[in-house]
């Protein structure tokens, strides 16, 4: 417990804001400092973060959390439509829509634990897919997607005087417009209060609750502590989070689709818990960068670019080598996802921050007196304490 | 005075009669043991004191409140603890978080929302499981996991997680059971030390030796249905108790 | 009457497909307690067995079309027409029913090399570690389906003899014409059979009584001295194959594409939760009475009184069975239950 005093918390807040903001910066070696990938690493990231307060700390494993996304989504675009394009209200409905949604679903599904659990929430998401597809087309545009136009009435908007630009406005905050960097930067301050709001929750007396429900529901029952609206209370902010993510997913692009609330969604956000870490706190925004990161570069990828990449070997070396390589990049982005999600689970079940602290301890046992048993005992504590 | 009265309590599974008309007072500050052979019914009646049975017919009244139908967190929260015959404990927690969470039960009741507070800044929480972890000698392992410690090591932290609630009746299923000598005689002292609390105890054992060196009263349970009740020494020579043994047990 | 006879016969051949990869499901999460979420997967490489073996029958030569006369035309001919002739072209009409003998090794290999190289090390570990791994690997088999066989439905024929359709409503007596086709039926048959032969390999084999006490009590026959490993292994071959055959017969009725397993993966979950989790009876009955369900909630009555109906019916029905009676229609208590 001494490793997550207030004082390392602050620091570990202070490291990551400032990580955060910067990632204009240290992206660019990268070639990932643009925009568009920039607001995705940090609105995937506050999906991951809700998604580790559930599964992370109590142990259930949604396999819906996208319906919550897709919720947020087609909520804040309904805000352009009909209130305005602040994106304030946009995103405070979509969190609120999305929460109110989640209770709905949580309130069932909380009623069965282990795989029970999964599957309730698994058939809940697809209904959702499913319906929105088909009979909820008038609030969800079916397959088209729901998205603005001139048309749309803006009530707030024209109340308050708000001259309306010629073809499709953007979303704005306060009348400053929202494009490309000051949209990532709106993200990014949603990200760093979402990380923050987590870290109070998981240091927190109910966080520790939540832990315990994963350890042993049984015993904490036996305890005196009525866990349903425990684990209610993670689902719904979780929940919550998802929707935080889904309303800025319309921010950056005011359009909403059916296809985000598919279980192959819920399934990429799993794994992008899982790949960083379960439980820990920058674990599941760490996956979240890895992934959306490596699916914008792998599937840009072609033949042709990997051709040019292994242009300097002799031909009957690169071209079985781009024949395979082929396979896991462009189109194939997606086959790389299924290996790494096996690798993972199979080789390293608590993701990269358990590596990584495999890795600090092999180093200090190889120091001539500094790994002592005590410092195995203290790393893995901090582990499952969530740094 | 009384604090636990079970009157006429009934219990079948698919037709089997794993309780049959039990009737047990407890007298407040008593150590009172059940005993009976295997399949007695012992841990059927425990469950249907916390909630995790609910008895077919009859009842249990605890303090002058029904426990009938209540749930196990409601149950403990009018100060009923357990100890369970294999250690319920928060494995992947450490031991300083595994008393202080009863301890938090014990504060802000079944449900809190208190998600704003640090869990390190609660000082007299803290200061009150550390208590508890000396109490029973595990004070220097605060900072260890749960699943490290060995099973009598973990029995005795289960046993701190239910004595710093301050409970009004504990209940211990085979507290001693699979330990070996040296480990039996400490916890019984250590039971003993907090007999000195005069926390009401209901304790199911196999160990005679545990039994005669802390009971008040002793039940006997055979085939579901009380066939004695009394002092350690009245029951020593009771020749039902001896029957229902069949000479299983050294009296 | 005959509205409802079509209704049955239009959910049972679909029912016939869920009964089948249920049945492997929960034939795997009884006796080796795996919760297999690349089952949909095996699904879909038997229907890519037929796809293969039609492409490989049709190999073709391009000749000279002798029928046009006025100007050079080509055609392809397969090799298998230009070698054997008639019966060259009786091959390849017989493509699906051939891919159930190419089907069979093929399925079992696959299993047993699942088993062994990956389901295995996952007995022990927790169910949410077991679904994370197969989702894995199911996204890894259809992403190298997809890689060699394309994103598109491919479309694969029946055989031409039953190509069409019967009048089911002559056949039953009924008076009045349903008119079905020739290959549902059949699929419906085909599915009824290796069903049986499943019990009865359950029920009359030594093997089988081994399997099934391992479902009623795993520990128990392990300390037996019973090499139940081996025996697991086999039993997820057997599952592979069943998962495949009902692949193999279902491309007439749908073309396959590469995620058509998915789509029926999630299905069938849904049938083993119904059916009851590790009962193999409660899957066969949950599959085809939810595959009516499905075809009774998309007839145009019931989806003007219940608009989307047919969307969600089979979800809503899990969700029911689950909220009110988690051991399913004809699971043993306190299996998976709480």
């Amino acid at each position: 417990m001494q490793d997550n005093t207030p004082r390392n918390d602050l620091i570990l807040f202070a490291c990551f804001s400032i990580a955060v903001l910067a990632m204009p910066l240290w992206t660019a070696p990268f070639g990932a400092d643009y925009p568009d990938l920039l607001q995705k690493f940090a609105i995937y990231g506050i999906f991951a973060i809700g998604f580790n307060i559930l599964f992370g700390l109590t142990g259930y494993l949604s396999f819906g959390h996208a319906a919550f996304l897709g919720v947020g989504s087609y909520t804040a675009v309904w805000a352009f439509k009909l209130l305005t394009m602040n994106v304030l209200p946009a995103v405070l409905f979509g969190v609120i829509f999305a929460g109110i949604f989640a209770a709905a679903i949580g309130f069932l599904s909380l009623r069965r634990t282990g795989i029970y659990f999964s599957i309730l929430t698994l058939a809940f998401a697809q209904m959702s897919y499913n319906l929105a597809y088909s009979v909820l087309t008038p609030l969800t545009n079916g397959e088209t997607g729901l998205q603005l136009r001139g048309t749309d009435p803006r009530l707030l908007d024209s109340l308050l005087g708000v001259a309306t630009p010629d073809g499709l406005p953007s979303p704005n905050l306060f009348g400053f417009e929202l494009l490309g960097y000051p949209s990532f930067y709106f993200c990014a301050v949603m990200l760093i209060i979402a990380f923050y709001l987590a870290l109070r929750i998981t240091r927190s007396p109910f966080g520790t609750m939540l832990r315990a429900i994963k350890s042993n529901q049984n015993r904490l029952s036996y305890t005196g502590v009525n866990t349903r609206p425990y684990a209610m209370a993670a689902f719904v902010i979780s929940g919550m989070y998802a929707g935080l993510a889904g309303s800025l997913l319309a921010v950056t692009d005011p359009l909403a689709g059916a296809e985000r609330m598919q279980w192959t969604a819920s399934g990429e956000v799993v794994l992008m818990t899982i790949l960083g870490g379960a439980g820990t706190m920058l674990g599941p925004i760490l996956g979240a960068g890895i992934i959306k990161y490596f699916e914008n570069i792998f599937s840009a990828f072609n033949d042709a670019t990997l051709h040019s990449i292994f242009g300097f070997l002799p031909h009957w070396l690169s071209d079985p080598l781009v024949a395979v390589l082929g396979l896991f990049v462009g189109d194939g982005w997606q086959l790389t996802l299924g290996a790494l999600f096996m690798v993972i689970v199979i080789f390293l079940p608590g993701g990269l921050m358990e590596g990584a602290t495999r890795l600090i301890q092999l180093t200090r046992r190889k120091r001539p007196d500094g790994g002592s048993s005590e410092d195995a005992a203290g790393s893995r504590r901090a582990f499952h304490a969530g740094e | 005075m009384s604090i636990l009265q079970v009157q006429n309590v009934n219990k079948s599974f698919s037709g089997l009669r794993a309780l049959n008309n039990v009737n047990l007072t407890v007298e407040e500050g008593h150590v009172h043991a059940i005993i009976g052979p295997n399949g007695a019914g012992k841990s059927t009646l425990l469950n249907c004191f916390v909630g995790r049975l609910t008895p077919d017919t009859g009842t249990v009244t605890f303090n002058g409140t029904s426990l009938v139908g209540k749930s196990p967190h409601e149950i403990n929260q009018v100060g009923v603890a357990r100890v369970f015959q294999t250690p319920e404990i928060f494995g992947d927690l450490t031991l300083l978080e595994n008393v202080m969470i009863p301890t938090l039960a014990k504060r802000d009741g079944a449900f809190a929302l208190n998600a704003w507070a640090r869990v390190d800044g609660e000082r007299a929480v803290i200061e009150k499981a550390e208590h508890l972890l000396e109490d029973v000698g595990l004070a220097d392992k605060r900072d260890v996991l749960a699943n490290s410690l060995s099973r009598g090591d973990k029995r005795r932290l289960e046993l701190a997680m239910c004595l710093v609630q301050d409970p009004k009746l504990l209940l211990l299923d085979e507290p001693t059971a699979g330990m070996s000598r040296a480990d039996t005689n400490a916890t019984i002292d250590l039971l003993k030390r907090i007999g000195e609390r005069g926390i009401t105890k209901i304790v199911i054992e196999h160990d005679m030796h545990v039994v005669f060196s802390l009971a008040h009263k002793i039940s006997v349970l055979a085939q579901g249905t009380v066939i004695a009740e009394g002092k350690p020494d009245d029951i020593k020579g009771d020749p039902r108790v001896q029957e229902a043994y069949l000479g299983g047990a050294h009296l | 009457m005959d509205a409802i006879v079509l209704q049955i016969l239009n959910g049972l051949d679909k029912g016939g497909a869920y009964a089948l990869i249920a049945l492997g499901l929960t034939l795997i999460f009884g006796t080796l307690g795996v919760v297999n979420f690349a089952h949909g997967a095996l699904f879909m490489l038997g229907a890519f067995c037929s796809v293969a073996l039609q492409k490989l029958l049709t190999l073709s030569m391009k000749v000279k079309d002798p029928s046009v006369t006025f100007f050079d035309a080509y055609k392809q001919i397969p090799y298998l027409e230009i070698w054997l002739g008639d019966t060259g072209k009786a091959i390849i009409d017989y493509a699906v029913p051939l891919s159930i003998l190419v089907a069979i090794p093929v399925m079992l290999l696959i299993g047993l090399a699942m088993e062994r190289g990956l389901i295995r090390h996952f007995y022990k570990r927790s169910h949410a570690e077991q679904i994370l791994v197969t989702f894995g690997l199911a996204i890894v088999l259809q992403e190298i389906v997809k890689h060699f066989f394309g994103a598109n439905p491919v479309p694969v024929p029946a055989p031409a003899t039953v190509a069409g359709s019967a009048d089911v409503g002559a056949l039953l007596g009924l008076g009045s014409s349903v008119i079905y086709p020739w290959w549902r039926l059949i699929y419906l048959g085909f599915s009824l059979v290796v069903i049986a032969i499943v019990f009865a390999f359950l029920q009359f084999t030594t093997f089988g009584m081994v399997v099934r006490a391992g479902m009623a009590d795993r520990e128990a026959v392990g300390l037996l001295g019973i090499n139940i490993q081996r025996r697991f292994t086999i039993v997820f071959g057997i599952a592979a194959i069943v998962a495949g055959l009902a692949g193999v017969m279902y491309t007439p009725i749908l073309p396959p594409d590469y995620h058509i397993g998915m789509d029926f993966l999630v299905l069938s979950f849904v049938v083993v939760v119904v059916g009851g989790m590790g009962s193999l009876p409660g899957a066969v009955t949950a599959g085809f009475l939810l595959g009516i369900l499905q075809s009774f909630a998309s007839m145009t009555e019931v989806k003007s009184l219940l608009p989307g109906i047919d969307q969600i019916i089979i979800y809503l029905v899990a969700v029911v069975i689950l909220l009110v009676r988690p051991r399913g229609l004809l699971g043993r208590k306190g299996v998976m239950e709480g």
